[in-house]
Parts: structure tokens; sequence; C-alpha cells
């Protein structure tokens, strides 16, 4: 652990100012934007790295999302701006799924720009991921608790998973800054730690602090342009005042206000680890044209913290096949054309490979007609173009492509009732049939009992040192 | 005035994940009277999405925002996000069915 000069920094203070260049790292930002927010007066730069929005590929195989190039990039303006300001960067959710590996992939990319840029300082690398060990302890022992719509959690549900990480709260991160850290780079983390975390090290109420910290999570989606670049905000002891970094672009009461029902169940109450954020009191006033002034938020610290988990496990293997059509007379009668594709290719499938219907699963989904809604969609009018997309999915990648082959046929040539010649359709692809490999499911909405600093997370530090 | 639906009728209707396991569908009307049709009674309620989205009326939470004008409707995911029989990764085009929503006549 660094004990340094810099704990003079984390005294009480009456306002904290954080910079949030960009609502996930990796989308890109004008440079200029952050030096305006430093300009005003920041005290952080706060960054989500991660979201489970792209599915649960990204936590199976830990893979990032976002491209190394558009990573570097953003980290490349933030190291620099942030190390020039003498104030620290917070980057949670690492390589978008927060495993261990996802934050050592971050820390080379931020030793790189550091030898590139010859910059010198403390890194704290804060580790989220948990092994199946500590989750089965935690569920013999009672303290795994099911989030709805979820049942309780079975001890083989969390073998099956290949990667399983908790979501930080602020304390981590705030422990890291205590430490004298100046570049925390954390696994999976709520998108509203970094922000809060230093706010909350100072003193700051809970409430305004994770108000504020869950209207600038997205970056600029609380503001009239989301596209302009981030957000500025300064949390105080009675609220806080949020602004876009853009000049040409405001924040309004109803862009902030409405940003409390984005990708929230409940658009007044957000569980974090230490208690549940309450907006229901908040009031959102305007500030001059383009900043907003939010008081009244509430914070009610829960009995038993508690760190949600995320966990993915392989669900099996996927075959895919796309074909085209564009013959009228099929699409005028598309569903029947499918209903028969679909008894055709599972009375084959059973009787060539002598599967059982429990063995492996096929789904046709037509694209330009109801591909994307199924059975809800209210308008099934004759498309004037369709894509088939055919998935399969076995326990293994050669029957789920052996059950696409035997469909392949029926995508081709596959006739309706009364035509008196065999139609071809267009496949996009040869082969027809597209190996996806492994694919992933997420299998926890469960809770963790946590006993507080110590417990789950792991912090190293190491100095960064290119004179 | 002949019936409308509610997609013609509010100023932004966009469903979205709230995490992998529930997805979320938020209605913004432009003024007062439009916010005032579609929270009466019985027009956009637990009963009118559970038609609609094909789920059980018990899980569904409807939350009405007069300040914003802004009806927030939640329910569980009937697939999880990312299964293999999940139709939209992002839950980003469930508006659709509420957009279509037949709504009574204006007063």
């Amino acid at each position: 652990m660094i004990l340094s000069a810099k704990a003079s920094d984390m005294t009480v203070a009456d306002r904290v100012g954080v910079v949030v260049p960009v609502g996930m790292l990796g989308g890109g930002f004008p440079r200029q934007t952050v030096k305006r927010g430093i300009a005003l007066g920041a005290d952080a730069i706060a960054v989500d790295g991660g979201s489970t929005d792209s599915g649960p590929y990204y936590l199976g195989t830990g893979m990032a999302r976002t491209s190394e190039a558009a990573i570097r990039r953003d980290m490349q303006i933030l190291l620099t701006a942030a190390r020039e300001a003498g104030i620290p960067l917070i980057v949670t959710s690492c390589a978008t799924a927060g495993i261990d590996a996802g934050v050592d992939w971050m820390a080379g990319i931020v030793e790189s720009i550091a030898r590139d840029e010859r910059l010198t300082f403390t890194m704290a690398t804060i580790y989220s991921e948990q092994s199946a060990a500590t989750v089965l302890a935690a569920l013999d022992a009672g303290q795994i608790t099911a989030l709805p719509p979820a049942g309780s959690l079975r001890a083989s549900t969390v073998l099956r998973c290949a990667h399983i990480v908790g979501l930080m709260g602020h304390e981590p991160i705030a422990a890291a800054l205590d430490a004298g850290a100046d570049v925390i780079l954390a696994g999976r983390a709520t998108d509203t730690a970094p922000v809060a975390a230093l706010a909350l090290r100072r003193g700051l109420p809970a409430g305004p602090a994770w108000h504020a910290a869950k209207t600038v999570e997205c970056g600029g989606l609380c503001t009239t342009d989301p596209r302009s670049g981030g957000v500025y905000v300064q949390i105080d002891r009675t609220g806080f005042t949020v602004e876009p970094l853009d000049p040409h672009t405001s924040c309004t009461p109803a862009t902030v206000a409405a940003h409390m029902l984005y990708e929230n169940a409940d658009p007044f109450r957000m569980r974090e680890p230490s208690g549940t954020l309450d907006t229901s009191q908040a009031t959102y006033t305007a500030c001059g044209d383009r900043s907003v002034r939010v008081e009244g938020s509430q914070f009610e610290k829960a009995s038993q913290a508690t760190i949600k988990l995320e966990g993915s496990a392989v669900a099996g293997y996927e075959t895919v096949s796309i074909v085209g059509i564009r013959d009228p007379h099929i699409l005028a009668n598309i569903s029947t054309w499918l209903d028969i594709l679909d008894g055709t290719l599972n009375d084959h499938v059973q009787t060539l490979l002598g599967l059982d219907r429990s063995d492996y699963e096929t789904q046709l989904r037509a694209y330009g007609y109801n591909a994307v809604l199924g059975s809800l969609d209210p308008d099934l009018s004759t498309p004037r173009e369709v894509g088939v997309l055919l998935k399969v999915r076995a326990s293994d990648q050669a029957t789920a492509t052996a059950i696409a082959k035997i469909a392949n046929p029926g995508l081709n040539h596959l006739p309706l009732p009364g035509m008196t010649h065999m139609p071809s359709f267009a496949f996009a692809t040869s082969p027809a049939e597209i190996e996806r490999g492994p694919v992933y499911e997420f299998v926890l909405n469960h809770t963790i009992d946590w006993a507080g600093p110590g417990e789950l997370f792991r912090t190293e530090f190491r100095e960064v040192a290119n004179a | 005035m002949r019936d409308q639906v509610l997609g013609t009728v509010a100023e932004l209707i966009r469903s979205k994940n709230a995490g992998p396991f529930w997805i979320t569908l938020d209605v913004f009307l432009a003024n007062d009277a439009d916010y005032r049709r579609v929270s009466a009674p019985g027009v956009l309620d637990e009963a009118t999405i559970a038609r609609l989205y094909q789920v059980p009326a018990g899980q569904i939470r409807v939350f009405r925002l007069p300040s914003l004008r802004a009806i927030k409707i939640s329910f569980p995911r009937p697939t999880p996000q990312g299964s293999f029989t999940d139709r939209d990764m992002h839950a980003g085009q469930q508006h659709i069915p509420l957009a279509a929503l037949r709504l009574p006549p204006a007063p």
C-alpha cells in the first residue's frame, strides 16, 4: 500500500467536480471537451468501460466489445489530460465484462501509453472476478439472494459459469484513491460507482452523490445532444449541478430527469451495494441556459450490503444459415412456408440423426416479416423481401452443423403446396452453414452479502515510472 | 376525432433492457392533455401490457410521472437477453406493439 503526501487531497470537501467524457470508454469524444471539463474545476475524470448490454458473449469469453484501437485513442486523451491536471482517472468495468484479465489488458494499454507519453504515476488495479468456490460457500451460508424474476440459485448453475463477476460499489475505488492512486482501473462495477467514489470519499452526502452519478453514467445522454460529448457534474452538500462539455449543447430539467428512466426498471429507486437511491422527492431546476440543479435526492442505507453477481455460461454450439426470398407468391404465404419448413426440418433431424427434440433447438426468423417481434408483431402484412435466418443450437458444433445441413435443401428449394415447379432461393453465403462456435447465456441474477472492505474485491498498486 | 394509435400521439416511445432479465418501455407525451388522455383509467395499465406482450399482469410495473408527462412500464423479459430465442439483444425494438395501441377518442 502506498501512503503518500496526496492523502491531504482526501480531506472533507464542500464540492467535488467530475468529468464524464463519454458513456462508454472507446466511444470517442472531442479532446477539447475534456480540457473544458478540467477548466471548470474537475477533481477527477471518471468513465465506465463496460456493460452487459451487448449480451452474454463478452462475459463468457472475457473479450472486449470495443476495439483496442478505440480504447487506446480515448485513454491517450484521458490519461494525458488527467496527469497534466494532477487529478485521478477512474475507469471501471474494464474490457466490457470486467473480468480480471480485462483489467490487466487495460493496464497493459495504459502502461504502453505512459511509455509513449513519458508519464509517471501510481496505478491501482481492482479485481472483481469471483470464483465458483466463493459463490458456493456463500450459497451454503445462506448469503445469496435471488433478484426477481430469478429463482433460488443452484450449485450446478454456479459450476457452469465460464466467468462470474461481482459489481463493486464506490468502496474499493474510494480506498484506492485514499491510498494515493492516480489511475484506477477496476473490474466490474455499478455504472455509477466511478463517479460517486470521490464525492463519497470526501464526505459528501450519498443522495446527491449517487443521483449525480446515475445522471451522468451515460455521458451526454442526459443532454439535448448525446453525440456532442460528455458532461461535467459538480456534487455538493445539498445536491448537484450538471452541464454538457460541449458549449452548444444543453441540459434541461426534462433531459436530466428523464435519464432516471433510462435502462432502469424503476424510475425512482436504484439499488447500490450499500443501499438504495430514492429520487422521488428530487427537484430539477434550470440554472441559466445550459445547466440543471438537482436537490432532494435521498439514500437509504441497507441493513446488509450486497453485491450483484453476473455469470455467463456456455449454452451450446450454434450454426446459422441465411437465405433470401424475393418471390411474391412465396412471400404472400410466408407464414405457411415457414411452418412447413419447420415441420419437415424437425422430422428429418429426428429420422436422419436419431436426435430427440430435447437434444437440439432450431428457430426460423423471417427478417422483413416478423423476425424482431415474433408473435407480438401488430403488422403481418405481405413483405416485399424476406431474409430467413435459421438458428440451430446443439451440444456440439458438429451436430449443430449437421442439423443445418439437413435444413439446407428446404431453405434452398421448399415449394408451397400446389406449386408445380421446385423454386430456388437466394443463399447469402457458401457454405450456407455458418459456424458460430460456443454461445453463452446469462445465468445469474442474484446478490451475495458483502461484509465490507477486504471481501470479494482485491486491489494491487504499482508505480508506473517513465522518467 | 377518429381513433388514434399511441405511436402517433406520443412524443417518444422507446424500449430497452433494464439489465439482462428485464425490459422497460418509456412513453413521453408532449402536453398535459395528451398525458391525461393516455393516463386515463383503463387505457395503459397492467392489463393492456399483459395483452400486448403476452406476459402475466402480476409481473408488470407501471409508473406514472406527471411532471415529465411520462409513463414507464417494466416487466421481466420473456426470454433473457442473448439467450437462444431472444430476438432483440438490447430490447430496443420492443416498443412497437405498444405504439400500435389504439387509444379511445380524445375528449
